[in-house]
C-alpha cells in the first residue's frame, strides 16, 4: 500500500513543481464536496447525512469531518437499514458513531413489515421499500436537507441530477421542475414540507472515490476486499445465501473469493469475483474493470432502462 | 483495454481536473461526437453498451445509437431530444475530465448557459457542409458571454466534404474572427469526423494537411485553471467554526473556499461590506494549519482582532478590497418560464449572501443570434438575455464577471416560492468589438 501512495505523491508534486498554486483532481474534489457541506450548515436549519456504512458514505462523513474541524460534525446520521445487512458493515457503522461521538438515527425496513405498513415483494429484495421509512425520517425529524452520497457517474437518470435536488413533501424528483445550477451558487430555498437532496459527491466517480480512501487512509467494512464467501449465482451475479430468498432450486452453493463493490440489501447486491485484499489492488481492479458498479452489481437496476428514474420520482435517493 | 490488462497506478492518478461543456445539435452529430470520446477514450462500460443496444433494437435501429448513452430521462429517450444538461465523466492517463453535454436548440440557451457558467472550455460543433450557422454564432456568443477562457471549433464530418483542407480553412476562419470580435481569447480549430473516429482520439490518416492536436489530445493539455498570483484575493465566508470546547475555546474560524487569489498568513485585510480591518493570524487547510492558500481551496481563516463577522461577509486583503456598492448594472439570462419585469422585487443571491433587490430597468434585450439590441422591452422571457440595473437593499462586495467569474455573478431568486429566475453577470457582457459591445 505504502508504494501506491507514494506514486501518487510523487505525481502530484511532480505538477505542483510546475506551478504552486495548481490542486490536483482529488484536491479539486474534496475542496468542492467541503463548499457542499458548508453551504448546507450555513443555510438549513436541520441537516441529516444518509449513512449506510457503505463506501461513499464513509468517504462523505470523512468530507464531513473535515469541513468543520476543529468543532464537531453539525448534523445527524440517518441510517434506512433493510435488515438485510452485512454485519461486517453494522458494525463498522457502530464503531464509527461512537469513535465520532456522531448521532444516529436508524429507520428500520423490518418494523414496518413487522408492524404491516410495508409488505415484502415476491422478489424478496427489500432496497425499494426504503422509500417509505426514508421520508417518515425525515418527516419526524424535520429534515430540510438531506446528504446523500450519489454520484452521476453510477447511472444515466442521476447524470442529470443537480447537487441540491428539490424533493416535494412526497419526496419525489420532478426532472422539470429542478432548478438551472450555475457557478458554484445552490440555491436551498423550499417551501415549509419539501426538503433539498443534497450530493456532496455528484462529479466524484467510482474510482475518484477508491483514490481518496486511499490518499486519506480510510478505513472500510472488510466486505470490500477479497474474502472466501459462500455464495450462489443468480442473472450473473455471486449472491450470499440467507433467509431472503436463496439459493433457490437449482442455485448451488459454492466457496468464492469475492469482493463487494457496492453495499446494498444483502438480497439483491452481488459480489464480484476477486483477489484485490487491499485498495491500491481494488483502484487496478476498478480501472480495468468493464463492467459499472451498479451493473456489476446492483440486481433491481437491472429491472428496466428507467428503473432508477422511477425510483427517484418516488422519493428515493 | 481488456480484462485482463494490468493497469499502472500512476496511470489512473491523473492529477488535474478539466471541466468542459459541449454545444451543438444531433444534426451536427454531438451525441455522435461525445459517445466517440466516451467510448474510445474506454470510458463506456460493456454493461453500458449492451443497455443502448438492447434500447437500439427494440427501437428497430440496426446500430447502436450512442446518444442514449447520454439522454437519461425517460422523457428524452421517448421523443428522442436532450431536455437538461447531462454531466459525464472520463479519465485518460493525463487528466480527469466532467463534461457538461448541453442541448444546442433555440429553446435551450439556459442549459448552455449552465453548463458553459463552469467550463474552462466550451466545444463548439459544426457539421463541414453547413459551416458557420445561426446556431453556431449562438454558441460562440454564449462561450464568450460566460468567458469560457477556452474555445475549441469541432469541424465534423469532414468525410462528406472529401477531407478537404479549404472547406475547413474557410470554416475555422470565419469562426476564428467572429469569436475574436466577441472577445474569445483562445480559439483552435480542428477538423474531425466523428463517426469513424478521425481527429477525436486518434490522428486521421484522411487529413495528413492536418498538423494539429486531436481533440482528445488538445483537452489534455491544454492548461487548466488560472494563475491565482495575478487576482486579487476573495473569500466569501460560509460559515463561522466555533467549536466552544474545552481545548478550542476561543477557536473561531470563517469557512470558505476561496473565490479568487492567494492568501497568506499576517496580510492585513478588509471585512466587507463592514468595512473593519485586521490582520490573518492562521489558515486552516480542513484541520492543518498553512501559510498560504489559494483558489479554489476551501479554508477556515482566523483573524487577529476579534471582530463581529457573519456568513454572507466577504474577507479580501485590504489593498485589493472591492467596493460594496448597492447598485449593479450586469447582463443576464433569464431561466424560467415566469417573466422578469420592470418593477419586480425579487431576491439576489451573491456568492454566500442573499440580499432583496428591485429590478430598477431593463435597458435592452440582446438578440443572441444576430447581436441586434431591442431597446426597453420591458420584461425579459424563457433563454432572452438582457441588459438589467438592479438597486439592493444591503451593500454587496461585487466584481466585474469579467475580472472573476466567481465572485462577478449572481442568481435572481423569488422570493415567493424560491424558483432561481435569472443568472447574472456584472457587468460588460462581452469584451471584443465596438459592434457588439452590450
Amino acid at each position: 500500500m505504502s508504494d501506491a501512495r507514494g506514486v501518487i505523491t510523487a505525481v502530484e508534486t511532480a505538477e505542483t513543481l510546475e506551478n504552486p498554486y495548481t490542486l490536483s483532481h482529488l484536491d479539486a474534489l474534496e475542496s468542492e464536496a467541503v463548499h457542499i457541506f458548508r453551504e448546507v450548515a450555513g443555510e438549513f436549519e436541520r441537516p441529516v447525512l444518509l449513512f449506510s456504512g457503505g463506501k461513499d458514505s464513509i468517504v462523505m462523513l470523512h468530507l464531513a469531518l473535515k469541513a468543520f474541524r476543529p468543532a464537531p460534525v453539525p448534523f445527524t446520521l440517518l441510517h434506512v437499514d433493510t435488515g438485510h445487512n452485512f454485519p461486517e458493515v453494522i458494525e463498522y457503522r457502530d464503531r464509527t458513531v461512537e469513535a465520532h461521538g456522531l448521532r444516529l438515527v436508524v429507520a428500520s425496513v423490518q418494523e414496518y413489515i413487522d408492524g404491516g405498513r410495508l409488505r415484502e415483494r415476491p422478489d424478496g429484495t427489500r432496497n425499494p421499500l426504503q422509500t417509505v421509512p426514508l421520508l417518515e425520517a425525515i418527516e419526524n425529524g424535520r429534515f430540510d436537507a438531506v446528504f446523500g452520497g450519489g454520484r452521476r457517474d453510477e447511472e444515466k437518470a442521476r447524470a442529470k441530477e443537480r447537487v441540491f435536488s428539490l424533493r416535494d413533501e412526497f419526496g419525489a424528483w420532478d426532472p422539470r421542475r429542478q432548478r438551472p445550477e450555475l457557478w458554484q451558487l445552490y440555491n436551498g430555498r423550499h417551501a415549509p414540507g419539501e426538503h433539498v437532496r443534497v450530493f456532496p459527491l455528484s462529479n466524484w466517480t467510482e474510482l475518484d472515490v477508491w483514490q481518496y480512501i486511499l490518499r486519506e487512509r480510510i478505513e472500510l467494512p472488510e466486505i470490500y476486499f477479497a474474502h472466501e464467501r459462500e455464495v450462489f449465482s443468480r442473472n450473473g451475479m455471486w449472491l450470499a445465501p440467507g433467509e431472503w430468498g436463496g439459493p433457490k432450486e437449482g442455485e448451488a452453493v459454492e466457496r468464492r473469493m469475492v469482493r463487494y463493490r457496492t453495499v446494498g440489501d444483502m438480497s439483491c447486491t452481488g459480489a464480484v469475483e476477486s483477489s484485490a485484499a487491499t485498495v491500491p489492488e481494488v483502484i487496478t481492479e476498478v480501472a480495468a474493470s468493464r463492467l459499472t458498479e451498479r451493473g456489476a452489481t446492483r440486481a433491481d437496476d437491472k429491472m428496466s432502462e428507467a428503473a432508477m428514474e422511477d425510483r427517484k420520482r418516488e422519493g428515493y435517493f | 483495454m481488456s480484462a485482463n490488462t494490468t493497469v499502472d497506478l500512476q496511470q489512473v492518478s491523473a492529477t488535474s481536473l478539466l471541466r468542459f461543456a459541449t454545444a451543438g445539435s444531433v444534426d451536427d452529430g454531438k451525441s455522435t461526437l461525445v459517445g466517440r470520446l466516451l467510448h474510445d477514450s474506454k470510458s463506456v462500460l460493456t454493461d453500458q453498451l449492451e443497455a443502448v443496444e438492447h434500447a437500439s433494437r427494440s427501437r428497430g435501429q440496426d446500430a447502436p445509437d450512442l446518444a442514449l448513452l447520454t439522454d437519461g430521462l425517460r422523457a428524452e429517450r421517448e421523443q428522442g431530444i436532450t431536455i437538461d444538461v447531462a454531466y459525464r465523466y472520463f479519465a485518460t492517463a493525463r487528466r480527469r475530465f466532467i463534461l457538461a453535454d448541453t442541448p444546442g436548440h433555440v429553446q435551450y440557451t439556459r442549459n448552455m448557459v449552465t453548463g458553459a457558467s463552469t467550463a474552462e472550455l466550451a466545444v463548439v460543433l459544426v457539421d463541414a457542409r453547413n459551416g458557420v450557422v445561426e446556431q453556431t454564432r449562438r454558441h460562440a456568443a454564449v462561450a464568450a458571454l460566460l468567458r469560457v477562457p477556452h474555445v475549441v471549433l469541432a469541424v465534423n464530418k469532414m468525410d462528406l466534404v472529401d477531407w478537404s483542407e479549404p472547406v475547413f480553412a474557410a470554416i475555422a476562419e470565419e469562426f476564428t474572427a467572429y469569436a475574436a470580435s466577441l472577445g474569445v481569447p483562445d480559439v483552435t480549430s480542428i477538423p474531425i469526423s466523428a463517426l469513424a473516429g478521425d481527429n477525436v482520439v486518434e490522428p486521421s490518416a484522411n487529413m495528413d494537411w492536418y498538423g494539429g492536436p486531436t481533440l482528445l489530445e488538445h483537452l489534455e493539455t491544454i492548461p487548466v485553471g488560472s494563475d491565482p498570483s495575478d487576482e486579487a484575493a476573495r473569500l466569501p465566508v460560509q460559515y463561522v467554526i466555533r467549536p466552544q470546547t474545552e481545548q478550542f475555546r476561543d477557536y473561531r474560524g470563517y469557512a470558505g473556499q476561496i473565490a479568487s487569489g492567494v492568501l497568506r498568513v499576517g496580510e492585513p485585510v478588509t471585512v466587507l461590506p463592514s468595512g473593519h480591518t485586521s490582520t490573518i493570524a492562521g489558515i486552516d487547510l480542513l484541520g492543518e494549519p498553512v501559510d498560504v492558500a489559494w483558489a479554489p481551496q476551501s479554508v477556515a481563516v482566523r483573524l487577529a482582532d476579534d471582530i463581529d463577522i457573519a456568513r454572507g461577509d466577504l474577507i479580501a486583503p485590504t489593498a485589493q478590497a472591492p467596493a460594496a456598492v448597492k447598485d449593479v448594472e450586469a447582463t443576464v439570462c433569464h431561466l424560467n418560464e415566469r417573466e422578469l419585469r420592470v418593477g419586480d422585487r425579487v431576491l439576489l443571491k451573491h456568492t454566500t449572501r442573499t440580499v432583496k433587490a428591485i429590478v430598477k430597468d431593463i435597458t435592452h434585450r440582446l438578440d443572441i443570434d444576430t447581436l441586434d439590441k431591442q431597446e426597453r422591452p420591458g420584461s425579459l422571457k424563457v433563454n432572452d438575455i438582457g441588459r438589467v440595473v438592479l438597486r439592493t437593499a444591503e451593500p454587496l462586495a461585487l466584481d466585474a464577471y469579467a475580472v472573476s467569474r466567481r465572485t462577478g455573478s449572481f442568481l435572481l431568486i423569488d422570493a415567493a416560492d424560491g424558483t432561481t429566475l435569472t443568472a447574472g453577470l456584472v457587468g460588460e457582457a462581452f469584451s471584443g468589438g465596438a459592434a457588439h459591445g452590450m
